[in-house]
C-alpha cells in the first residue's frame, strides 16, 4: 500500500478559506451539484415519509431534547457513573481532553497490542479529532471499513457529509476509485467492474472481509452510552461496524463526552428518531451494544476514551449548548439549500452543513477565517431547526454565534472565562449598521435618506461597486420609487385626497 | 378597532404600492388604518447579523410608536416574525446579560398583537375572500419566515384561492428558500444567487405569469434574478393582488 497517504485530513488544514470562498467552486461544479441534488432530495423526500408515520414523532422530539438537556445538566455526575459501570464491566476509561491527548492514548494502546494496523468503525469522533493521520504517524495503518468512508479513504479524499461521506460522488466516480486504488490497499477490485451498486458493495465486501479477518484490534465511536450499564451502542446499516466491534481481540472507542443518556430506557427514545431522521428507516439494520468485555466472546480487552475537545467549554455558553444534543443523524444536512449547493468540503470540517456551522465554531473557536464564516453559512430558512430529532434551534445558535463574531464578548476557552476581541473584516460592515442604526433612531434622517434616493433615482446605476457587486452581479436592483411610502400617506392622508403622484 | 400599519423600512423606502394596496385593502374590509409616522425599522437586518445590541434601540423605538394601538399589521412575514419570535428572545438575553427585565417589559405589549397580513385577514377579521379579482396565472412562495416562524400555514393560499379569475398554480419544492436571507444574499452571493436561480426555474416551469409572496425583500431577490434571467415573470406582493378589485385593477 501507499505508504505516503494517511486517510483522512485533520480538520481544519492550516489555512482552510472562509466559506463563500471554498464555496464558490462547489456551487459552479454541475456534477457536485447534480449529485447533492439529486442524493439530498431522496433522502429529504424518505425523511418525511418515514417520520410522518408515527403519531407521536413531536413528543419523541420533546423527550429527545429534555433526556439530553438534563444529562448535559448533570454530566458531571453521569460520566463518573459511566467511569464506574464500565470498569465494573471489565472495561478500562481513559480521559481526554483534547484531540491530541485522546490520539496519544489510543497510539500508546495500540502499540501496546504490537498491532501494526487497526480495523475502524465509522466514527465522526475519531475523525474530529484526526486520529488516521496521528496513528499513520505512529506506524499503524489504520483501516476505515464503512462503505462510504472507504471510498473517500481509497479515493484520498474528504468526507462531505455525517452520514454519507462520499455523497458528493457518483456511481461512475466510485467504480474508477475501486478499480484504481483497491490493489494498493489489499484485495484488487474484480475484473471488470461495473458501477450496478450490488457490484460496487460486492467489490467493497471481498476487500473488507480480508482485513477484517485478520485484524486484531478495532477502532470505534459510540452513538450512546447508557451510563447505569455502562453499555455502549454503535447504529449501522453495514454490519461492517458490528465486523470490527466483534472480531477484533482489542477494541478502543473514542467517545465524546456528551453521548451519554442515563439509562437504558432513554434508548427507546433515540432508537426510534435516529434511524427515522437520518436514512429514513423504521430500525436501523444493525444495532450493537456492548457493555465491557464477556469471557470468551468478542474482544476481550475494552478501551473507552472519553473525549471532551471543546466540549465542556460549549456546554458553558447557554445559548450554543444545545449543539450538544445533536445526535448525528444528517438531517439538517439533507434538508439545508446551501448544504446542498455548496457541498461538504466547504466547511472545513468533519461537521458540516447547518450543525456543522454551529458545532465547529464552538469547539474550535472563531479564531480561524473559516469558522468565523460558518455562522454565516445560512440564510436561517430555518429547515434544519424543523426537521431537528432533538429540537437544537440551529438558526438561534447562527445568529448567537455571529454576534459572538462581531461584537466579541465572554466566552470558555478550555475551561477559562475569556473576552473575546470583536473579530478582524467587519469593520465596514459595523459601521454600516451603526450609521443604520442612527438613521432608523429617528423617523426624520430615514426620511432625508429615503427622498434622497427618489429624488436621484434617474442616476443610480444598474450594478454597483465595492460590496453592493455582490448582489449585481446576478440580480437587478429594484428601481428605488418617485416618493417613499410615507411622503405618500402625508401628502394625501393615506389616499383620502390623493392629488396624483410625485413626479 | 385602532390598526396601525407596520410598513418595514424596505417597502416604505422602495415599495411604496405595497403600502399603498394594504391601507386600500383593510379600508375596503372597514379597517381604519393608521400609519404612524415615527416607525423606522424592526431591527431586524442588525439581529440576525449579529449586532444585538444595535437592534435593541430599534426594537424599543418600536414599542414606543406602536404599543397603544389594538393591533399592528405588517406585509412583511421576516419583520412580522422579528417581533413575535425574536423580540422576546431580545428581552431574555438582556435578562441573561444581568440587565434586569427593563427591555423584556418594554418590548411584551407589541408582540401579541403585531400580525402579518394573511394572519390579520384570517384570524382576526375572519375572511378568506376579500373581494378582490385578478385575472393572472399566479404561483404562491412561502417565504421562510412566514412559513416556518410565524406559521402561516395555508392562510395565503386561501386567500389566492378566492380571488376571482385568479388561476393558482402550484410551485415545485415551494418549501425551499430562494436564498435571499438579508445579508446572507451579499455574504454568500454565490449561493444565494444558485437558491434564486434554482426558485426562479422552478417558477418559470410552473408556466404562470406571476409569482406571488408575502415578503419584498424575498420578492427583491427572486425579481432581480428573474429579470437578469430574462424569465418575463413579475413578482407581486400578495397585498397588491388582494387590494385589486374589478373597478381598480392592479396594473
Amino acid at each position: 500500500m501507499s505508504g505516503t497517504f494517511v486517510g483522512m485530513p485533520v480538520f481544519p488544514p492550516p489555512a482552510h478559506p472562509a466559506f463563500p470562498k471554498a464555496a464558490h467552486e462547489a456551487v459552479h461544479n454541475q456534477t457536485l451539484r447534480g449529485n447533492l441534488r439529486h442524493a439530498t432530495h431522496t433522502i429529504r423526500g424518505k425523511r418525511e415519509k418515514a417520520v410522518a408515520e408515527m403519531s407521536d414523532w413531536a413528543e419523541l422530539r420533546e423527550a429527545g431534547k429534555q433526556i439530553k438537556d438534563h444529562t448535559l445538566r448533570h454530566l458531571d455526575r453521569y460520566l463518573v457513573q459511566v467511569e464506574e459501570s464500565v470498569t465494573a464491566a471489565g472495561g478500562i476509561v481513559h480521559w481526554a481532553a483534547d484531540a491530541d491527548e485522546a490520539n496519544r492514548i489510543v497510539a500508546r494502546l495500540v502499540k501496546e497490542t504490537g498491532e501494526p494496523e487497526v480495523v475502524k468503525v465509522k466514527s465522526m469522533a475519531t475523525q474530529e479529532i484526526g486520529l488516521n493521520e496521528a496513528l499513520e504517524a505512529e506506524g499503524i495503518h489504520a483501516y476505515e471499513t464503512d462503505l462510504a468512508e472507504l471510498i473517500v479513504q481509497l479515493g484520498k479524499d474528504r468526507p462531505s457529509h455525517i452520514l454519507v461521506p462520499a455523497i458528493h460522488r457518483n456511481r461512475g466516480e466510485i467504480r474508477d476509485i475501486f478499480a484504481r486504488e483497491m490493489s494498493e490497499w489489499g484485495r484488487p477490485a474484480p475484473e471488470g467492474l461495473t458501477d450496478t451498486p450490488a457490484e460496487l458493495a460486492e467489490a467493497a465486501r471481498l476487500h473488507l472481509r480480508e482485513k477484517f479477518l485478520r485484524a486484531k484490534v478495532g477502532i470505534s465511536g459510540a452513538n450512546f452510552m447508557v451510563a447505569e450499564t455502562g453499555t455502549l451502542v454503535v447504529v449501522e446499516s453495514e454490519g461492517n461496524g458490528r465486523m470490527c466491534l466483534t472480531l477484533p481481540e482489542t477494541l478502543i472507542s473514542v467517545v465524546g463526552i456528551e453521548k451519554i443518556v442515563p439509562t437504558w430506557r432513554d434508548l427507546e427514545v433515540f432508537l426510534q428518531t435516529l434511524p427515522r431522521s437520518s436514512t429514513a428507516e423504521r430500525m436501523n439494520p444493525y444495532t450493537s451494544m456492548w457493555t465491557g468485555t464477556t469471557d470468551q466472546d468478542g474482544p476481550q480487552t475494552f478501551h473507552l476514551v472519553l473525549l471532551d475537545n471543546g466540549r465542556t467549554d460549549t456546554l458553558a455558553d447557554e445559548v450554543g449548548r444545545q449543539a450538544l444534543r445533536c445526535i448525528r443523524c444528517s438531517a439538517c444536512l439533507n434538508v439545508c439549500p446551501v448544504y446542498e449547493r455548496a457541498g461538504g468540503h466547504a466547511y472545513g470540517s468533519v461537521y458540516p452543513g447547518p450543525i456543522g456551522a454551529i458545532l465547529s465554531p464552538q469547539l474550535r473557536g472563531t479564531a480561524s477565517e473559516i469558522d468565523a464564516s460558518l455562522p454565516y453559512a445560512s440564510s436561517l430558512c430555518g429547515a434544519c431547526y424543523e426537521v431537528c430529532p432533538v429540537a437544537i434551534d440551529i438558526p438561534e445558535v447562527l445568529v448567537h454565534l455571529r454576534e459572538r463574531v462581531v461584537e466579541g464578548g465572554p466566552v470558555t476557552r478550555e475551561g477559562n472565562k475569556v473576552i473575546l476581541k470583536p473579530a478582524k473584516g467587519h469593520a465596514a460592515e459595523r459601521a454600516a449598521m451603526r450609521a443604520a442604526r442612527w438613521a432608523f433612531a429617528s423617523p426624520r434622517a430615514l426620511r432625508a435618506g429615503q427622498r434622497l434616493a427618489s429624488r436621484t433615482r434617474r442616476f443610480h446605476p444598474r450594478t454597483l461597486p465595492g460590496p453592493g457587486s455582490a448582489w449585481s452581479a446576478t440580480r437587478d436592483l429594484p428601481p428605488v420609487p418617485a416618493e417613499p411610502f410615507r411622503d405618500w400617506w402625508q401628502r394625501t392622508q393615506g389616499g383620502k385626497g390623493d392629488k396624483g403622484a410625485a413626479k | 378597532m385602532r390598526v396601525a400599519l407596520f410598513l418595514t423600512c424596505v417597502n416604505d423606502t422602495l415599495y411604496p404600492d405595497t403600502g399603498r394596496a394594504v391601507v386600500k385593502l383593510l379600508t375596503r374590509l372597514g379597517v381604519e388604518v393608521d400609519f404612524p409616522m415615527a416607525q423606522t425599522c424592526c431591527g431586524q437586518a442588525h439581529y440576525n447579523t449579529g449586532y444585538r445590541h444595535e437592534a435593541e434601540p430599534l426594537a424599543r423605538h418600536f414599542s414606543d410608536v406602536f404599543r397603544d394601538y389594538e393591533a399592528i399589521v405588517t406585509p412583511s412575514g421576516s419583520c412580522g416574525a422579528m417581533v413575535r419570535e425574536l423580540y422576546p428572545r431580545m428581552g431574555e438575553r438582556a435578562r441573561a446579560e444581568g440587565r434586569g427585565d427593563t427591555l423584556a417589559a418594554t418590548l411584551a405589549p407589541v408582540v401579541p398583537k403585531t400580525y402579518e397580513l394573511t394572519e390579520f385577514l384570517v384570524d382576526v377579521l375572519g375572511v378568506t375572500d376579500v373581494g378582490a379579482y385578478y385575472p393572472h396565472t399566479v404561483t404562491y412562495h412561502p417565504t421562510c419566515h412566514g412559513l416556518r416562524s410565524l406559521g402561516l400555514g395555508d392562510r395565503p393560499r386561501r386567500l389566492l384561492q378566492a380571488v376571482k379569475g385568479l388561476e393558482l398554480v402550484e410551485l415545485p419544492g415551494a418549501d425551499e428558500c430562494c436564498g435571499f436571507g438579508g445579508t446572507f444574499a451579499l455574504k454568500n452571493a454565490d449561493v444565494s444567487a444558485a437558491m434564486g436561480t434554482d426558485k426562479v426555474r422552478n417558477a418559470e416551469s410552473t408556466g404562470a405569469e406571476v409569482l406571488c409572496a408575502a415578503d419584498n425583500s424575498c420578492l427583491m431577490h427572486i425579481g432581480g434574478t428573474m429579470t437578469r434571467l430574462r424569465t418575463g415573470m413579475r413578482p407581486v406582493h400578495i397585498a397588491e393582488i388582494l387590494a385589486s378589485t374589478e373597478e381598480e385593477p392592479a396594473a
